[in-house]
């Protein structure tokens, strides 16, 4: 499916969603629409409550109240696995590499309940060249920028409609990074749509279509990267009254 | 479409961190009666039931012990029957050197309490699962060790000397109080230590191991000090055993059947309650009573109502009373009282 | 002589041991559950393969066919069930749960069978008879059969395990159970596979053991669990062919110990067990240190 092509029929869907990590509130009546074709990126500052929506999406945690909802079809109820059969999937974070199975095999977990596409391993072998010397080898001695694209690539072979990608900066060097993020043009040219996290705001910015900003598990911002200022995301970012702008604070490390 | 919204922040100064509830004097009050009424079971009550008394003191110790290493310090003991022959044996042996047996019980327990020195150095180690079988393989390899030496009754057993004196009315009377002693010195000791530094520490390391050790709890210590206790504990036991039985024999007090009964006794009646245990002594003598018939039968409707009740009811019959009561006569926990609370506590730690 | 003799078989009482063990380590390796009723099983195994016997009149190698699938399917429900239960409460409500299992099993066979032990007879040459190497060292048959197949199934379980698709969900549902779950494996089933096999195996060694030796309620602890256990610690948690040198090494220790004080068998065994857990507490193949 291409971006637009459906209209405005949401792939991926989430209303009202209430998360609660005991008594903790961690999402407080989140609701988001992702398009096809789109990279729809969360942002917020730690303990926001991102990776805990995204992992709400995956299944891997019960919401309080609220519900998900994927090609209009309710799958709140589904369990994580059922979810990744159906094309949701998700690249962890952390990497989570299987690490007592080598390269390959990771990925060959990755494909076993995959669905039917363009994705397949010598297709992963084809877009890194490298992983094929080294599909035997152990992913702990793979240095983080490889273990994340491996991570990738395990989720890829399963041929998912919606990618979810959880703090993919995480632990990597900037130039890893930027290499890592340089992969998403051609994952989104298979017809993927992406939902990533993020905490590197502008890394975020660059590659997103949507935005949505969470602080303490509420939206704080949502719209377009060209509808929206580098003062309005800090404000939102970081929670800040008032119109926040010419503040020393801001000024610092900021490459918006 | 931009919000922006702020949380104030709640001043500290207004938790305040209370210790346990009102009715400790009550309990109090009420336990020394029953300890008092207990003391005079002899003079109104037929041996018979004495001699029953003693064998709920036994499992009532024992659960105790194994509700303190499992439920407070998370470790599973599935070896603590070589406590309990050791304890006998350590009767016996001073027994046969002249002591009086009831004179020999406090040193029957200290010497375990010793005993479970090497013992801990031995399996600590091993994660819970591997942790339990090796104290199984412990205990079997004890029992097997002292198999072999026959001046103390090799693989069959002996009678228990110094104890031919007594009548057995006095004897019954005496073998009683000796139970009731132990066990109330089992109950006010662990009630103490869990009360104090000790129970804290082993709070917080079952809450979160890391989080424990990275705030300065020496969860090794912990562990050891609970280990030993436990071990005193059942060896104050099975000296009891040695007493109540006239004899020691080595199938018989290392038998891992010891093991399951004190397990069974408080997953039943609750385990992490000091009042557990006590429940679960209750049921058990019921059972076992009203099944003695049946043989085996007890054991294994005690073992299913145990698997139960671990999978579903987590805390046992106590806990289904303390969840509807809010009853604690034990209490050893902290109250978090909030700020604008009712009469009603805010979060508990017991 | 007859030390070579008691190496001789201790070496394959070893096969017997690793069979055992394999099933043990196997669920304590994917689901760090440790069954301690691992042992009970092998005789309620053995119990099936006499009761199906003296009814049917099958032969007696044709039981293994009925009981190991049987069993199989018994792990894989016992798994989904109380096992899985359990083990989303706690690591220590595994325990409490097949200990409670182990009690009742055993306490359910002495009600129904008393407490006498029973064998699995057969008159098959091949499994009573025994061959001779020199005047002092007597083999029985069965034993080298029982090693071989130790060997075969241990081979069959580590291949399996390395290039199957399930035996990939399975080393990876041990590494991170939830990327097994992003990747759309349900880890209960495969854990349950995973308990089917440690199940089936343990019903194999068990019903060899009934022909070989004999079986009485508590044998599932006295001797099957226990040694299963010290044969595993020995060998080194976490590898299976690890599993096999620690039966070796057992069976040696208690063969040794025999020829030394014959009442000393199954003490020499635990006190080589407590050596290794004082010396070399990862097992004797295993490199880095296991807690």
């Amino acid at each position: 499916m291409r971006a637009g092509e459906n209209g405005g029929t949401p792939l991926l869907e989430v209303r009202g969603l209430v998360v609660h990590h005991g008594q903790l509130r961690a999402l407080d009546a989140i609701s988001l629409r992702v398009l096809p074709g789109e990279v729809y990126a969360i942002i917020g500052a730690n303990g926001a409550g991102k990776s805990t929506l995204l992992r709400t999406i995956a299944g891997l945690h019960r919401p309080t109240a609220g519900s998900v909802l994927f090609d209009g079809k309710d799958v709140t109820a589904l369990r994580p696995e059922h979810r990744a059969r159906r094309g949701i999937v998700m690249v962890p974070e952390g990497r989570r590499l299987f690490e007592s199975l080598s390269l390959e095999e990771n990925l060959r977990v990755g494909a076993a309940y995959g669905r039917a596409g363009p994705w397949t391993i010598e297709q992963v072998y084809q877009m890194f060249g490298w992983m094929r010397e080294r599909r035997d080898q152990r992913t702990a001695q793979l240095s983080g920028g490889e273990q994340q694209t491996v991570a990738i690539g395990r989720a890829l072979v399963a041929n998912p409609r919606v990618l979810l990608l959880d703090e993919l900066s995480l632990g990597l060097a900037p130039v890893v990074v930027q290499r890592v993020y340089g992969m998403l043009p051609d994952i989104l040219a298979t017809g993927l749509t992406v939902l990533l996290v993020e905490q590197d705001v502008s890394q975020a910015l660059r590659v997103a279509s949507h935005i949505h900003c969470l602080l303490e598990g509420q939206t704080t911002l949502e719209g377009k990267p060209a509808d929206v200022t580098a003062e309005r995301v800090e404000a939102a970012y970081f929670g800040l009254s008032g119109t926040a702008s010419g503040h020393a604070a801001a000024e610092e490390g900021s490459e918006l | 479409m931009s919000m922006v919204r702020e949380a104030p922040g709640r001043p500290a100064a207004e938790f305040r961190v209370t210790r346990s509830r009102r009715n400790v004097a009550w309990t109090g009050a009420v336990a020394l009666i029953v300890v008092v009424v207990l003391a005079y079971f002899p003079y109104i009550v037929y041996s018979g039931t004495t001699t029953i008394m003693v064998q709920a003191f036994i499992v009532l110790t024992l659960a105790c012990m194994w509700n303190l290493l499992a439920g407070y310090a998370g470790l599973v003991s599935v070896g603590q029957q070589a406590f309990v022959g050791l304890g006998a044996y350590l009767v016996l042996i001073l027994a046969i050197g002249g002591t009086s047996p009831f004179a020999a019980l406090p040193v029957a327990a200290i010497g375990c309490g010793v005993a479970a020195l090497p013992m801990w150095w031995l399996v600590s180690r091993l994660r819970s699962g591997y942790f339990a079988i090796a104290t199984w393989v412990l205990a079997a390899t004890i029992m097997l060790i002292i198999e072999k030496f026959s001046s103390i009754g090799g693989g069959t057993g002996m009678p228990l000397p110094g104890l031919s004196g007594f009548g057995p009315v006095l004897l019954s009377a005496y073998t009683y109080w000796a139970g009731l002693t132990v066990t109330v010195l089992a109950l006010v000791a662990v009630y103490l230590l869990l009360r104090g530094r000790l129970g804290l520490s082993l709070t917080a390391i079952r809450d979160d191991e890391v989080a424990a050790r990275s705030a300065g709890v020496r969860v090794g210590l912990a562990r050891l000090l609970v280990f030993v206790v436990a071990g005193a504990g059942c060896g104050a036991a099975g000296g009891l055993l040695a007493i109540s039985q006239l004899q020691v024999q080595p199938s018989a007090v290392f038998s891992v059947q010891w093991t399951a009964e004190m397990a069974f006794a408080t997953i039943i009646g609750g385990l992490g309650t000091i009042e557990g245990p006590i429940l679960g002594t209750a049921v058990y003598v019921v059972l076992q009573q009203t099944l003695s018939s049946y043989n085996a039968w007890y054991l294994i409707i005690l073992g299913l109502v145990a698997i139960i009740v671990a999978l579903f009811a987590r805390r046992g019959l106590w806990g289904l009373v303390d969840g509807r009561l809010h009853l604690r006569l034990f209490p050893v926990g902290y109250w978090l009282r909030t700020p604008g609370a009712t009469g009603r506590p805010g979060a508990g730690s017991d | 002589m007859a030390w070579v003799n008691a190496v001789i078989q201790g070496v394959l009482t070893g096969g017997l041991y690793a069979l055992f063990a394999c099933g043990l380590s196997l669920m304590f390796g994917v689901m760090k559950v440790v069954n301690l009723a691992h042992g009970d099983l092998a005789v309620v195994a053995g119990y099936v393969a006499i009761g199906i016997i003296t009814v049917t009149h099958i032969p007696v190698l044709w039981s293994f066919l009925i009981v190991v699938p049987v069993m199989a399917v018994l792990g894989y429900v016992l798994q989904r069930t109380f096992i899985q239960g359990a083990l989303d409460r706690s690591v220590l409500t595994t325990l409490m749960v097949t200990f409670g299992l182990s009690v009742v099993i055993e306490n359910g066979l002495l009600q129904f069978f008393t407490a006498n032990s029973r064998a699995i007879g057969t008159n098959l040459a091949l499994v009573s008879g025994s061959f001779n190497l020199g005047s002092q060292i007597q083999i029985a048959y069965l034993l080298v059969v029982i090693f071989a197949v130790a060997v075969v199934v241990l081979l069959g379980l580590q291949y399996y395990l390395s290039a199957s698709k399930y035996g990939r969900l399975i080393r990876a549902s041990a590494d991170d159970r939830e990327a097994a779950q992003l990747a759309g494996a349900d880890y209960r089933h495969v854990f349950g596979i995973a308990a089917a096999i440690a199940f089936g195996t343990v019903a194999l060694a068990g019903v060899a053991y009934g022909m070989y030796s004999q079986l009485a309620p508590t044998t599932g602890t006295d001797t099957i669990l226990l040694f299963a256990f010290a044969a595993v610690v020995i060998g080194g948690l976490g590898s299976l062919w690890g599993t096999l040198v620690g039966g070796v090494v057992l069976g040696v220790a208690q063969q040794i110990g025999a020829q030394i004080n014959i009442s000393d068998e199954v003490l020499a065994g635990y006190l080589v067990f407590l050596a290794v857990l004082v010396l070399r507490p990862q097992g004797l193949t295993t490199r880095r240190t296991h807690s």
